[in-house]
């Protein structure tokens, strides 16, 4: 077994809360970057979130774009810059609510660009509103009963959304034990592969606990994320080379 | 000739932990617990026996702060 050392892409400690799951997906993105050595040629698109914060602790170049647009954003950075490996990173509030059309347009398109999408079923950087991936009965600022699918819908499923689209790659991963943590590491490789041979749109989306705002501790968050999240959002790889797959 | 093999060490930027206990759930050694200590940051971070730590690296891979790093000294 080789050592383990944190990638130098994270140039600063991060800001997330205790147990914030983005921090383990920066570290995870950061070591693929560096083992394909691309840290060079990455420009990340964010929008708003906590997401956001990562633009002065992670060390590849970053464009802010406006609530949802992302996508778009970096749709365009790709056209123009095509040797360049162009990804977006987005919660599920702002890459499935007002950014649904843009994320589901890229995806239509097949542009050649990287989405990694971080669902903690919550707008977890205003203080816990409800999302579209909010679970049935999931209590949040905006849902204090608990939410209503009769009236806000079902949890949006962007797997499913995107499984009949002809995109390169299509994985749900997720950072809730360390088995997945490896399992998520090779999802993300894979996407990551796919733009740099050419072959289009491939996005990972990430079960991710979100404690601050779930009210939760740790442990409650991973039994949850096991229990509960993953019952109406199965892990797999579901798009391979452009080839579906029966998972 | 045999190699000589390296030693394995878990090292820990005790400044960087905010406490959240995902290294301490996951860790199959059961060999971290909760410091009394604070440190910097105003938490209190974790601690490992280095009796029962074999090294695997799990820590490593949940940590959200890149507190450990598994490391091999000659
Ligand atoms: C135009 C506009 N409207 C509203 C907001 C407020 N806002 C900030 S972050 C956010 C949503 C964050 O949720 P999510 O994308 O799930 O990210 P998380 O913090 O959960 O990772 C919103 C609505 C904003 N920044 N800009
Ligand atoms: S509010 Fe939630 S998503 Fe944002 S940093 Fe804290 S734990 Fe992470
Ligand atoms: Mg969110």
């Amino acid at each position: 077994m080789t050592e383990k050392r944190i990638p130098k892409t994270l140039v600063e400690d991060n800001k997330f809360c205790p147990g914030c799951g983005h921090g383990i997906i920066n570290r995870v993105l950061a070591e693929v970057l560096e083992e394909m050595e691309l840290v060079d040629m990455a420009i990340g698109s964010v929008a708003v979130g906590c997401a956001c914060l990562m633009i002065d602790t992670f060390g590849t170049d970053w464009v802010q774009a406006a609530h949802g647009r992302a996508a778009a954003v970096a749709c365009g950075i790709k056209r123009v810059r095509p040797e360049n490996f162009v990804f977006t990173y987005q919660g599920d509030g702002d890459s499935l609510a007002i950014g649904f059309s843009e994320t589901m347009y890229a995806a239509v398109r097949n542009e050649n660009i990287t989405a990694f999408i971080v669902n903690n079923g919550i707008f977890g950087m205003t203080g816990g509103q409800m999302a579209p991936t909010s679970l049935p009965g999931q209590r949040t600022t905006t849902s204090p009963a608990g939410k209503d699918p009769s009236l806000a819908g079902q949890p949006l499923n962007i797997i499913n959304q995107m499984r009949q689209l002809p995109i390169a790659y299509l994985a749900r991963g997720s950072v809730g034990s360390f088995k997945e943590i490896i399992k998520l590491k090779k999802y993300i490789k894979a996407a990551v592969t796919n733009q740099i041979e050419g072959k289009g749109y491939g996005l990972v989306e990430i079960l991710s606990p979100c404690p601050t705002n779930w009210k939760m501790t740790m442990r409650g968050a991973l039994d949850h994320m096991g229990d509960n999240v993953k019952n109406f959002f199965p892990t797999g790889e579901f798009i391979k080379e452009g080839v579906h797959t029966d998972a | 000739m045999t190699k000589k093999k390296k030693k394995r060490i878990v090292t820990q930027s005790n400044n960087r932990c905010k406490g959240c206990r995902f290294c301490e759930i996951s860790c199959p050694a059961e060999a971290i617990s909760v410091s009394s200590e604070v440190n910097a940051k105003g938490y209190n971070y974790m601690e490992i026996d280095h009796k029962k730590c074999t090294t695997c690296g799990v820590c490593y891979t949940v940590c959200p702060d890149y507190v450990f790093e598994i490391i091999e000294v000659a």
